[in-house]
Protein backbone atom coordinates (compact mmCIF):
# COMPACT_ATOMS: atom_id res chain seq x y z
CA UNK A 1 0.00 0.00 0.00
CA UNK A 2 1.16 3.48 -0.56
CA UNK A 3 1.83 5.25 2.46
CA UNK A 4 1.76 8.61 1.77
CA UNK A 5 -1.60 7.93 0.08
CA UNK A 6 -2.24 6.46 3.51
CA UNK A 7 -1.50 9.58 5.74
CA UNK A 8 -3.25 12.30 3.65
CA UNK A 9 -6.77 10.29 4.42
CA UNK A 10 -7.94 11.27 1.12
CA UNK A 11 -7.24 15.35 2.01
CA UNK A 12 -8.72 14.82 5.09
CA UNK A 13 -5.53 14.12 7.23
CA UNK A 14 -5.70 17.18 9.52
CA UNK A 15 -9.33 16.30 10.70
CA UNK A 16 -8.38 12.57 10.80
CA UNK A 17 -4.95 12.57 12.43
CA UNK A 18 -6.43 15.24 14.68
CA UNK A 19 -8.95 13.08 16.06
CA UNK A 20 -6.70 9.88 16.92
CA UNK A 21 -4.24 12.26 18.01
CA UNK A 22 -6.77 13.67 20.30
CA UNK A 23 -7.70 10.29 21.57
CA UNK A 24 -4.12 9.49 22.54
CA UNK A 25 -3.36 12.48 24.63
CA UNK A 26 -6.74 11.91 26.45
CA UNK A 27 -6.36 8.24 27.23
CA UNK A 28 -1.96 8.69 27.71
CA UNK A 29 -2.98 11.17 30.60
CA UNK A 30 -5.44 9.34 32.21
CA UNK A 31 -2.97 6.79 32.55
CA UNK A 32 -0.25 9.08 33.13
CA UNK A 33 -1.97 11.42 36.04
CA UNK A 34 -2.81 9.02 38.38
CA UNK A 35 0.66 7.21 38.42
CA UNK A 36 2.40 10.63 38.85
CA UNK A 37 -0.27 11.25 41.67
CA UNK A 38 0.91 7.29 43.24
CA UNK A 39 4.52 8.71 43.64
CA UNK A 40 3.33 11.75 45.29
CA UNK A 41 1.01 10.07 47.61
CA UNK A 42 3.21 7.39 48.30
CA UNK A 43 5.72 10.20 49.16
CA UNK A 44 3.42 12.14 51.60
CA UNK A 45 2.52 9.47 53.24
CA UNK A 46 6.02 8.20 54.05
CA UNK A 47 6.65 11.54 55.41
CA UNK A 48 3.36 11.08 57.56
CA UNK A 49 4.23 8.31 58.65
CA UNK A 50 8.08 9.59 59.53
CA UNK A 51 6.14 12.94 61.09
CA UNK A 52 4.09 10.58 63.09
CA UNK A 53 6.71 7.67 64.74
CA UNK A 54 8.95 10.71 65.65
CA UNK A 55 6.15 12.27 67.78
CA UNK A 56 5.78 8.91 69.75
CA UNK B 1 -27.41 -19.98 52.55
CA UNK B 2 -25.67 -19.39 49.63
CA UNK B 3 -26.98 -15.59 49.32
CA UNK B 4 -24.88 -15.54 52.64
CA UNK B 5 -21.97 -16.61 51.50
CA UNK B 6 -22.20 -14.16 48.33
CA UNK B 7 -22.56 -11.50 50.55
CA UNK B 8 -19.70 -12.47 53.06
CA UNK B 9 -17.75 -13.15 49.85
CA UNK B 10 -18.79 -9.86 48.34
CA UNK B 11 -18.07 -8.05 52.04
CA UNK B 12 -14.41 -9.51 51.99
CA UNK B 13 -13.48 -7.82 48.38
CA UNK B 14 -15.37 -4.74 49.11
CA UNK B 15 -12.87 -4.03 51.69
CA UNK B 16 -9.84 -1.53 50.83
CA UNK B 17 -7.33 -4.01 52.21
CA UNK B 18 -8.24 -6.82 50.10
CA UNK B 19 -9.14 -5.03 47.21
CA UNK B 20 -6.03 -3.11 46.83
CA UNK B 21 -3.75 -5.78 46.42
CA UNK B 22 -6.21 -7.28 44.06
CA UNK B 23 -6.39 -4.38 41.95
CA UNK B 24 -2.99 -5.02 42.18
CA UNK B 25 -2.61 -7.83 40.45
CA UNK B 26 -5.51 -6.99 38.23
CA UNK B 27 -3.94 -3.86 36.65
CA UNK B 28 -1.06 -4.97 33.99
CA UNK B 29 -3.75 -7.43 32.59
CA UNK B 30 -6.66 -5.38 31.88
CA UNK B 31 -3.37 -2.79 30.47
CA UNK B 32 -2.25 -5.58 28.39
CA UNK B 33 -6.04 -6.16 26.78
CA UNK B 34 -6.64 -2.73 26.45
CA UNK B 35 -3.42 -2.26 24.65
CA UNK B 36 -3.86 -5.47 22.23
CA UNK B 37 -7.54 -4.53 21.92
CA UNK B 38 -6.65 -1.12 20.61
CA UNK B 39 -3.81 -2.49 18.50
CA UNK B 40 -6.93 -4.56 16.61
CA UNK B 41 -9.10 -1.31 16.70
CA UNK B 42 -6.84 0.36 15.12
CA UNK B 43 -5.51 -1.99 12.67
CA UNK B 44 -9.09 -2.66 11.35
CA UNK B 45 -10.33 0.76 11.74
CA UNK B 46 -7.38 2.35 9.77
CA UNK B 47 -6.67 0.07 7.27
CA UNK B 48 -9.58 -2.82 6.83
CA UNK B 49 -12.54 -0.54 7.25
CA UNK B 50 -13.10 1.25 3.21
CA UNK B 51 -13.93 4.94 3.21
CA UNK B 52 -17.36 5.63 3.21
CA UNK B 53 -19.25 6.49 0.35
CA UNK B 54 -20.59 9.83 1.41
CA UNK B 55 -18.48 10.90 4.35
CA UNK B 56 -14.51 9.22 2.40
CA UNK B 57 -11.68 8.90 4.77
CA UNK B 58 -13.67 11.10 7.56
CA UNK B 59 -15.77 8.53 8.69
CA UNK B 60 -12.29 7.28 10.34
CA UNK B 61 -13.33 9.69 13.03
CA UNK B 62 -16.32 7.92 14.19
CA UNK B 63 -14.29 4.94 15.24
CA UNK B 64 -12.88 7.26 18.11
CA UNK B 65 -15.95 9.26 18.44
CA UNK B 66 -18.94 6.64 18.85
CA UNK B 67 -16.68 4.68 21.37
CA UNK B 68 -15.93 7.26 23.26
CA UNK B 69 -19.87 8.73 23.24
CA UNK B 70 -21.07 5.87 24.58
CA UNK B 71 -18.22 5.25 26.78
CA UNK B 72 -19.22 8.82 28.34
CA UNK B 73 -22.70 7.61 29.29
CA UNK B 74 -21.55 4.12 30.83
CA UNK B 75 -19.15 5.56 32.66
CA UNK B 76 -21.94 8.42 34.01
CA UNK B 77 -23.71 5.23 34.49
CA UNK B 78 -21.64 3.28 36.47
CA UNK B 79 -20.95 6.44 38.55
CA UNK B 80 -24.43 6.91 39.55
CA UNK B 81 -24.73 2.99 40.38
CA UNK B 82 -21.31 3.17 42.65
CA UNK B 83 -22.82 6.18 44.02
CA UNK B 84 -26.07 4.35 45.02
CA UNK B 85 -24.61 1.42 46.36
CA UNK B 86 -22.27 3.79 48.52
CA UNK B 87 -25.16 5.77 49.67
CA UNK B 88 -27.34 2.49 50.28
CA UNK B 89 -24.83 0.08 51.58
CA UNK B 90 -22.02 2.50 52.70
CA UNK B 91 -19.51 0.83 51.09
CA UNK B 92 -16.20 2.97 50.93
CA UNK B 93 -15.29 0.93 47.95
CA UNK B 94 -18.05 2.04 46.29
CA UNK B 95 -17.36 5.53 47.13
CA UNK B 96 -13.75 5.29 45.42
CA UNK B 97 -15.17 3.90 42.28
CA UNK B 98 -17.98 6.58 41.53
CA UNK B 99 -15.29 8.93 42.19
CA UNK B 100 -12.90 7.73 39.49
CA UNK B 101 -15.42 7.70 37.06
CA UNK B 102 -15.94 11.40 37.25
CA UNK B 103 -12.71 12.42 35.63
CA UNK B 104 -12.17 9.58 33.79
CA UNK B 105 -15.96 9.78 32.26
CA UNK B 106 -15.59 13.72 31.69
CA UNK B 107 -12.23 13.04 29.43
CA UNK B 108 -14.67 10.58 27.20
CA UNK B 109 -16.85 13.43 26.89
CA UNK B 110 -14.62 16.11 25.75
CA UNK B 111 -12.95 13.49 23.39
CA UNK B 112 -16.24 12.59 21.85
CA UNK B 113 -17.26 16.56 21.45
CA UNK B 114 -13.48 17.13 20.02
CA UNK B 115 -14.06 14.00 17.42
CA UNK B 116 -17.45 15.77 17.18
CA UNK B 117 -16.38 19.25 15.88
CA UNK B 118 -13.16 17.78 13.99
CA UNK B 119 -16.01 15.52 12.27
CA UNK B 120 -18.23 18.64 11.38
CA UNK B 121 -15.85 20.69 9.83
CA UNK B 122 -15.27 18.70 6.84
CA UNK B 123 -18.52 17.06 6.81
CA UNK B 124 -20.91 20.80 7.88
CA UNK B 125 -18.35 23.44 7.06
CA UNK B 126 -18.21 24.25 10.78
CA UNK B 127 -16.23 23.39 13.69
CA UNK B 128 -19.69 23.29 15.67
CA UNK B 129 -23.40 22.68 15.11
CA UNK B 130 -26.17 22.30 17.50
CA UNK B 131 -26.77 18.76 16.16
CA UNK B 132 -28.67 16.80 19.08
CA UNK B 133 -25.92 14.67 19.91
CA UNK B 134 -23.46 16.95 20.16
CA UNK B 135 -25.89 19.18 22.23
CA UNK B 136 -26.65 16.18 24.71
CA UNK B 137 -22.84 15.42 24.83
CA UNK B 138 -22.52 19.01 25.74
CA UNK B 139 -24.62 18.70 28.22
CA UNK B 140 -23.63 15.85 29.70
CA UNK B 141 -20.36 17.39 29.95
CA UNK B 142 -21.62 20.39 31.76
CA UNK B 143 -23.24 17.34 34.54
CA UNK B 144 -20.02 15.94 34.70
CA UNK B 145 -18.14 19.02 35.60
CA UNK B 146 -20.52 19.88 38.20
CA UNK B 147 -19.91 16.71 40.06
CA UNK B 148 -16.34 17.33 39.94
CA UNK B 149 -17.02 20.70 41.01
CA UNK B 150 -19.11 19.52 44.03
CA UNK B 151 -16.37 16.70 44.99
CA UNK B 152 -13.42 18.99 45.07
CA UNK B 153 -15.39 21.99 47.40
CA UNK B 154 -16.29 19.46 49.82
CA UNK B 155 -12.96 18.55 52.16
CA UNK B 156 -14.53 15.73 54.14
CA UNK B 157 -14.04 12.49 51.65
CA UNK B 158 -17.18 10.98 53.03
CA UNK B 159 -20.00 13.94 52.77
CA UNK B 160 -18.24 14.59 48.77
CA UNK B 161 -19.08 11.09 48.28
CA UNK B 162 -22.53 11.29 49.07
CA UNK B 163 -23.32 14.76 48.19
CA UNK B 164 -21.77 13.35 44.44
CA UNK B 165 -23.88 10.38 44.51
CA UNK B 166 -27.09 12.00 44.76
CA UNK B 167 -25.74 14.64 41.99
CA UNK B 168 -25.33 11.85 39.91
CA UNK B 169 -28.06 9.88 40.87
CA UNK B 170 -30.56 13.26 39.75
CA UNK B 171 -28.50 13.17 36.79
CA UNK B 172 -28.90 10.18 35.68
CA UNK B 173 -32.65 10.51 36.31
CA UNK B 174 -32.15 13.41 33.76
CA UNK B 175 -29.94 12.72 31.41
CA UNK B 176 -32.85 10.77 28.99
CA UNK B 177 -35.41 13.50 29.50
CA UNK B 178 -32.69 16.06 28.49
CA UNK B 179 -32.01 13.76 25.60
CA UNK B 180 -35.04 13.23 24.26
CA UNK B 181 -35.24 17.32 24.75
CA UNK B 182 -32.79 18.35 23.19
CA UNK B 183 -33.57 15.60 20.25
CA UNK B 184 -37.19 17.23 19.84
CA UNK B 185 -35.90 20.63 19.96
CA UNK B 186 -33.32 19.83 17.28
CA UNK B 187 -36.34 18.15 14.69
CA UNK B 188 -37.60 21.56 15.27
CA UNK B 189 -34.95 23.71 15.11
CA UNK B 190 -32.78 21.62 12.19
CA UNK B 191 -33.00 23.08 8.42
CA UNK B 192 -33.35 20.00 6.14
CA UNK B 193 -29.71 20.13 4.38
CA UNK B 194 -27.76 19.83 7.27
CA UNK B 195 -27.15 16.24 7.67
CA UNK B 196 -27.32 14.13 10.85
CA UNK B 197 -24.55 12.85 12.67
CA UNK B 198 -23.10 9.16 12.67
CA UNK B 199 -25.57 6.75 11.55
CA UNK B 200 -23.56 5.67 9.04
CA UNK B 201 -25.46 2.32 7.06
CA UNK B 202 -23.87 0.07 9.42
CA UNK B 203 -21.31 -2.24 7.37
CA UNK B 204 -19.74 -5.10 9.01
CA UNK B 205 -16.26 -3.70 8.61
CA UNK B 206 -17.21 -0.59 10.04
CA UNK B 207 -18.96 -2.47 12.67
CA UNK B 208 -16.46 -4.59 13.69
CA UNK B 209 -13.89 -1.81 14.35
CA UNK B 210 -16.19 0.58 16.35
CA UNK B 211 -17.27 -2.36 18.90
CA UNK B 212 -13.48 -3.07 18.65
CA UNK B 213 -12.91 -0.25 19.97
CA UNK B 214 -16.09 0.49 22.63
CA UNK B 215 -14.45 -3.30 23.99
CA UNK B 216 -11.00 -1.34 24.04
CA UNK B 217 -12.04 1.53 25.51
CA UNK B 218 -14.26 -0.39 28.53
CA UNK B 219 -11.18 -2.36 29.47
CA UNK B 220 -8.78 1.22 29.49
CA UNK B 221 -11.59 2.67 31.83
CA UNK B 222 -11.30 -0.38 33.92
CA UNK B 223 -7.66 0.13 34.32
CA UNK B 224 -7.71 4.11 34.51
CA UNK B 225 -10.43 3.34 37.20
CA UNK B 226 -8.57 1.12 39.50
CA UNK B 227 -5.41 3.25 39.37
CA UNK B 228 -7.68 6.35 40.46
CA UNK B 229 -9.22 3.99 43.01
CA UNK B 230 -6.00 2.65 44.41
CA UNK B 231 -4.64 6.00 45.06
CA UNK B 232 -7.44 7.20 46.90
CA UNK B 233 -7.48 4.07 49.05
CA UNK B 234 -3.91 4.63 50.11
CA UNK B 235 -5.07 8.01 50.91
CA UNK B 236 -7.93 7.20 52.98
CA UNK B 237 -6.82 4.77 54.88
CA UNK B 238 -3.47 5.93 55.98
CA UNK B 239 -4.44 5.81 59.55
CA UNK B 240 -4.49 1.93 59.16
CA UNK B 241 -1.29 -0.65 59.96
CA UNK B 242 -1.13 -2.58 56.59
CA UNK B 243 -1.30 1.28 54.45
CA UNK B 244 1.41 2.14 56.78
CA UNK B 245 2.94 -1.35 56.25
CA UNK B 246 2.61 -1.22 52.84
CA UNK B 247 4.09 2.44 52.07
CA UNK B 248 6.92 1.62 54.82
CA UNK B 249 8.14 -1.57 52.95
CA UNK B 250 8.37 0.37 49.39
CA UNK B 251 11.63 2.15 50.12
CA UNK C 1 -44.87 19.24 74.10
CA UNK C 2 -46.76 17.55 71.52
CA UNK C 3 -45.57 17.97 68.23
CA UNK C 4 -48.03 19.58 65.86
CA UNK C 5 -49.67 17.31 62.75
CA UNK C 6 -47.91 17.56 59.72
CA UNK C 7 -50.12 19.81 57.77
CA UNK C 8 -49.88 22.14 60.54
CA UNK C 9 -46.13 21.90 60.73
CA UNK C 10 -45.67 22.07 56.61
CA UNK C 11 -48.19 25.71 56.62
CA UNK C 12 -45.84 26.73 59.61
CA UNK C 13 -42.34 26.38 57.50
CA UNK C 14 -44.49 28.46 54.55
CA UNK C 15 -45.75 30.40 56.59
CA UNK C 16 -42.58 31.32 58.53
CA UNK C 17 -40.60 31.75 55.58
CA UNK C 18 -42.75 34.22 53.88
CA UNK C 19 -43.07 35.90 56.82
CA UNK C 20 -39.28 36.22 57.26
CA UNK C 21 -39.04 37.27 53.11
CA UNK C 22 -41.99 40.34 53.91
CA UNK C 23 -39.53 41.57 56.37
CA UNK C 24 -36.82 41.77 53.91
CA UNK C 25 -38.40 42.74 51.04
CA UNK C 26 -35.33 43.75 49.14
CA UNK C 27 -34.60 39.73 49.07
CA UNK C 28 -37.88 39.38 47.39
CA UNK C 29 -37.18 42.18 44.65
CA UNK C 30 -33.65 41.22 44.21
CA UNK C 31 -34.41 38.73 41.44
CA UNK C 32 -36.67 40.46 39.62
CA UNK C 33 -35.02 44.00 39.09
CA UNK C 34 -32.41 41.15 37.66
CA UNK C 35 -34.84 39.95 35.32
CA UNK C 36 -35.99 43.55 34.24
CA UNK C 37 -32.33 44.40 33.60
CA UNK C 38 -31.11 40.98 31.48
CA UNK C 39 -33.95 41.27 29.25
CA UNK C 40 -33.72 45.04 28.62
CA UNK C 41 -29.88 44.54 28.18
CA UNK C 42 -30.28 41.99 25.16
CA UNK C 43 -32.04 44.99 23.00
CA UNK C 44 -28.90 47.11 24.01
CA UNK C 45 -26.97 44.02 22.64
CA UNK C 46 -28.20 42.98 19.60
CA UNK C 47 -29.74 46.17 18.57
CA UNK C 48 -33.85 47.87 18.67
CA UNK C 49 -34.78 46.28 15.55
CA UNK C 50 -38.42 44.83 16.05
CA UNK C 51 -38.24 41.69 14.15
CA UNK C 52 -35.14 41.01 15.65
CA UNK C 53 -36.38 41.28 18.92
CA UNK C 54 -39.62 39.32 18.28
CA UNK C 55 -37.90 35.80 17.50
CA UNK C 56 -35.28 36.51 20.02
CA UNK C 57 -38.21 37.39 22.96
CA UNK C 58 -39.30 33.26 23.93
CA UNK C 59 -35.22 32.11 24.17
CA UNK C 60 -34.64 35.94 26.11
CA UNK C 61 -37.44 35.94 28.86
CA UNK C 62 -36.95 31.99 29.60
CA UNK C 63 -33.27 32.42 30.00
CA UNK C 64 -33.57 35.26 32.12
CA UNK C 65 -36.12 33.47 34.16
CA UNK C 66 -34.44 30.88 34.77
CA UNK C 67 -30.99 32.92 35.65
CA UNK C 68 -33.36 34.73 38.18
CA UNK C 69 -34.56 31.90 40.03
CA UNK C 70 -31.14 30.21 40.22
CA UNK C 71 -30.25 34.17 41.64
CA UNK C 72 -32.50 33.30 44.47
CA UNK C 73 -31.37 29.98 45.12
CA UNK C 74 -29.21 30.03 47.61
CA UNK C 75 -31.50 31.84 50.44
CA UNK C 76 -33.96 28.68 50.27
CA UNK C 77 -31.78 27.32 52.98
CA UNK C 78 -29.11 29.19 53.64
CA UNK C 79 -30.56 31.61 57.21
CA UNK C 80 -32.40 28.54 58.30
CA UNK C 81 -28.88 26.66 58.38
CA UNK C 82 -26.80 29.67 59.72
CA UNK C 83 -29.17 29.72 62.85
CA UNK C 84 -29.72 26.42 63.13
CA UNK C 85 -33.62 26.06 61.92
CA UNK C 86 -32.59 23.17 59.32
CA UNK C 87 -31.38 21.21 61.99
CA UNK C 88 -34.44 21.32 64.06
CA UNK C 89 -36.67 20.31 60.90
CA UNK C 90 -34.40 17.53 59.92
CA UNK C 91 -35.16 16.65 63.65
CA UNK C 92 -38.84 16.70 63.76
CA UNK C 93 -41.32 13.54 63.24
CA UNK C 94 -42.39 14.27 59.78
CA UNK C 95 -40.52 13.58 56.69
CA UNK C 96 -38.09 16.04 55.61
CA UNK C 97 -39.05 15.90 52.05
CA UNK C 98 -42.64 17.66 52.93
CA UNK C 99 -41.24 20.34 55.25
CA UNK C 100 -38.37 20.56 51.92
CA UNK C 101 -41.40 20.87 49.33
CA UNK C 102 -43.07 23.81 51.77
CA UNK C 103 -40.01 25.36 51.91
CA UNK C 104 -39.65 25.23 47.70
CA UNK C 105 -43.42 26.74 47.57
CA UNK C 106 -42.15 29.31 49.69
CA UNK C 107 -39.31 29.70 46.99
CA UNK C 108 -41.46 29.57 44.04
CA UNK C 109 -44.54 32.47 45.69
CA UNK C 110 -41.43 34.65 46.40
CA UNK C 111 -39.99 34.26 43.13
CA UNK C 112 -41.22 32.31 40.72
CA UNK C 113 -44.72 33.85 40.80
CA UNK C 114 -43.39 37.23 40.56
CA UNK C 115 -41.48 36.51 37.60
CA UNK C 116 -44.49 35.46 35.68
CA UNK C 117 -46.77 38.61 36.99
CA UNK C 118 -44.06 41.16 35.61
CA UNK C 119 -43.08 39.08 32.03
CA UNK C 120 -45.83 40.26 30.14
CA UNK C 121 -44.54 43.44 30.85
CA UNK C 122 -41.22 42.57 29.65
CA UNK C 123 -42.81 40.37 26.59
CA UNK C 124 -44.89 44.08 25.39
CA UNK C 125 -41.08 45.64 25.39
CA UNK C 126 -39.51 42.92 23.16
CA UNK C 127 -42.15 42.93 21.06
CA UNK C 128 -43.20 39.29 21.57
CA UNK C 129 -46.71 39.12 20.08
CA UNK C 130 -50.31 39.35 21.79
CA UNK C 131 -50.81 35.46 20.59
CA UNK C 132 -48.20 34.27 22.55
CA UNK C 133 -48.80 35.95 26.21
CA UNK C 134 -50.82 33.14 27.09
CA UNK C 135 -48.42 30.53 26.32
CA UNK C 136 -45.65 32.67 28.09
CA UNK C 137 -48.03 33.07 31.09
CA UNK C 138 -48.80 29.19 31.17
CA UNK C 139 -45.52 27.59 30.82
CA UNK C 140 -43.97 30.17 33.02
CA UNK C 141 -46.89 29.28 35.77
CA UNK C 142 -45.56 25.35 35.37
CA UNK C 143 -42.17 25.77 34.65
CA UNK C 144 -40.44 27.98 37.34
CA UNK C 145 -41.81 25.61 40.05
CA UNK C 146 -40.05 22.84 38.18
CA UNK C 147 -36.69 25.17 38.51
CA UNK C 148 -37.55 25.94 42.23
CA UNK C 149 -37.70 22.04 42.78
CA UNK C 150 -34.68 21.19 41.11
CA UNK C 151 -32.67 24.40 42.47
CA UNK C 152 -34.05 23.09 45.76
CA UNK C 153 -31.63 19.69 45.60
CA UNK C 154 -28.54 22.01 44.54
CA UNK C 155 -29.51 24.64 47.03
CA UNK C 156 -29.42 21.51 49.23
CA UNK C 157 -26.12 20.38 47.92
CA UNK C 158 -23.92 23.45 48.24
CA UNK C 159 -25.26 24.25 52.13
CA UNK C 160 -22.08 26.28 53.75
CA UNK C 161 -19.96 25.26 51.31
CA UNK C 162 -17.27 28.09 50.28
CA UNK C 163 -18.40 29.34 46.71
CA UNK C 164 -21.64 27.69 47.27
CA UNK C 165 -23.26 30.76 44.78
CA UNK C 166 -21.46 29.58 41.41
CA UNK C 167 -21.22 26.10 42.62
CA UNK C 168 -24.73 26.00 42.79
CA UNK C 169 -25.00 27.35 39.00
CA UNK C 170 -22.70 24.52 37.39
CA UNK C 171 -24.49 21.97 39.34
CA UNK C 172 -27.91 22.92 38.65
CA UNK C 173 -28.16 25.15 35.23
CA UNK C 174 -27.47 21.48 32.97
CA UNK C 175 -30.43 19.93 34.48
CA UNK C 176 -32.77 22.98 33.45
CA UNK C 177 -32.62 22.61 30.01
CA UNK C 178 -35.74 20.73 29.31
CA UNK C 179 -37.46 23.34 30.66
CA UNK C 180 -35.86 25.83 28.76
CA UNK C 181 -36.54 23.72 25.54
CA UNK C 182 -39.88 23.43 26.12
CA UNK C 183 -40.97 26.76 28.08
CA UNK C 184 -39.00 28.88 25.19
CA UNK C 185 -40.52 26.49 22.47
CA UNK C 186 -43.63 26.88 23.76
CA UNK C 187 -43.89 30.73 23.62
CA UNK C 188 -41.99 30.86 20.12
CA UNK C 189 -44.64 28.32 18.55
CA UNK C 190 -47.48 30.03 20.03
CA UNK C 191 -45.94 33.38 18.66
CA UNK C 192 -45.72 31.35 15.03
CA UNK C 193 -49.07 30.32 15.77
CA UNK C 194 -48.75 27.05 16.13
CA UNK C 195 -50.70 24.60 18.85
CA UNK C 196 -48.86 24.13 22.25
CA UNK C 197 -50.64 21.93 23.55
CA UNK C 198 -48.07 19.29 23.73
CA UNK C 199 -45.20 21.44 24.74
CA UNK C 200 -47.98 22.36 27.64
CA UNK C 201 -48.43 18.70 28.36
CA UNK C 202 -44.98 17.73 28.74
CA UNK C 203 -44.07 20.81 31.17
CA UNK C 204 -46.90 19.75 33.44
CA UNK C 205 -45.43 16.01 33.14
CA UNK C 206 -41.56 17.71 34.31
CA UNK C 207 -43.46 19.63 37.28
CA UNK C 208 -45.53 16.43 38.50
CA UNK C 209 -42.13 14.40 38.00
CA UNK C 210 -39.76 16.95 40.06
CA UNK C 211 -42.59 17.15 42.51
CA UNK C 212 -42.35 13.48 43.00
CA UNK C 213 -38.41 12.71 43.12
CA UNK C 214 -37.08 16.27 44.00
CA UNK C 215 -38.19 16.99 47.81
CA UNK C 216 -36.72 13.48 48.43
CA UNK C 217 -33.59 14.06 46.60
CA UNK C 218 -33.45 17.56 48.13
CA UNK C 219 -33.97 16.25 51.62
CA UNK C 220 -31.32 13.45 51.48
CA UNK C 221 -28.86 16.01 50.01
CA UNK C 222 -29.62 18.23 53.37
CA UNK C 223 -29.15 15.21 55.90
CA UNK C 224 -25.40 14.99 54.10
CA UNK C 225 -25.31 18.76 53.98
CA UNK C 226 -26.04 18.46 58.03
CA UNK C 227 -24.09 15.77 58.79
Amino acid sequence: MNWAEFFSMGGYALYVWSSYAAAAVVLLLNIALPLRRRDAVLNALREFYRLKGRSR
Amino acid sequence: MVEIYILIGMHKYASPKTFYPLAGTLIPWLAGATVLLLALGLYLGLFVAPPDYQQGETVRIMFIHVPAAWMSMFVYAVMAAAGAAALVWNVKLMETLASACAPIGASFTLLALITGSLWGKPMWGAWWVWDARLTSELILFFLYIGVMALRASIDDPRRAARAAAILALVGVVNIPVIHFSVEWWNTLHQPASVGRMGKPTIHLSILMPLLTMAVAFTFYFLTAALLRMRNEILEREKHTSWVQELVESRR
Amino acid sequence: MTSPSLLAATANVLRRDLTVAWRRSADVLTPLVFFAIVTSLFPLGVGPEPSLLRTLAPGVLWVAALLSVMLALNRMFANDYADGTLELLALSPHPLSLLVLSKVAAHWVLTGLPLVLISPLLAVQLNLPSEAMGALLLSLLLGTPVLSLIGAVGAALTLGLRGGGVLVSLLVLPLYTPVLIFGAGSVAQAAAGAEIEAYISLLAAFLALTLTFAPWAAAAALRVSLD
